[in-house]
């Protein structure tokens, strides 16, 4: 075998990645600088997941406008997600419905779990990086 | 007395300990991720409503604009701008800023 076949058997190892947003975007750089380890990490071509949950909801809302305030509207990235493959988007429904949100109000369409089903998605991650 | 609160109130206990300790008359300033508080369905929202009873509440429109919240500001709250802040920091004799 020579030292190239190595390096592919050690880069085809998948693992699942959970990435948590937890945070309100703009306030704090979480939001901002999760987004682009998550888009590192499909480079990497892992499976990817992302949760928004407590105020990491907030990062989806529709109508960002953020030219007041002089920074990026990191917003529209969250739609070219899809063309790096990460179609794996799960919110969850009482961090949302506690805000007064709905799936209507988000910028993407996402998968809306219960306390439990994403008890259950969080417990079959291999790695699960809070931002 | 003018006080500016910053933070998310579902996050950090600013927006309570200020609106508990804040006198009879004096102003309340919600920027940045404080201004969530004043949005329609928030955890905060029956709070923030109530004290506006005995204080006056603005929140500071560039945030909420750049949150995506403009159109979901609770009534009774007042939307500043920049030039809007610095007039509450003038016509205030002294101000706090919640940490």
């Amino acid at each position: 075998m020579s030292d190239m076949d190595m390096e592919d058997d050690g880069s085809g190892i998948v693992k699942k990645f959970m990435f948590l947003n937890r945070k309100a975007p703009h306030g704090t750089v979480y939001a901002l600088e999760g987004l682009e380890v998550v888009l590192i990490t499909a480079a990497f071509d892992q499976d990817v997941s992302l949760v928004f949950t407590d105020d990491g909801v907030y990062q989806l809302m529709k109508g960002i406008d953020t030219k007041g305030i002089e920074v990026k509207d990191f917003s529209k990235t969250y739609r070219a997600l899809e063309g790096y493959d990460i179609e794996k988007l799960y919110v969850d429904r009482s961090s949302m419905e506690a805000r007064g949100l709905s799936e209507e109000d988000l910028i993407v369409d996402v998968n809306v779990l219960s306390d439990d089903e994403m008890k259950n998605l969080m417990a079959e991650q291999d790695v699960v990086i809070s931002f | 007395m003018l006080h500016i609160v910053n933070k998310s109130a579902s996050e950090r206990s600013s927006l309570e300990s200020c609106l508990k300790l804040a006198a009879k008359g004096s102003a309340v300033l919600l920027i940045e991720d404080a201004v969530y508080a004043a949005t329609n369905g928030n955890p905060a929202a029956a709070k923030i409503q109530a004290a506006t009873a005995d204080l006056k509440i603005y929140a500071l429109g560039p945030d909420l604009a750049a949150r995506g919240m403009a159109g979901r500001v609770l009534g009774g709250v007042n939307v500043v701008d920049y030039g809007g802040f610095v007039d509450l920091v003038a016509e205030h004799s002294n101000c706090q800023s919640w940490l």
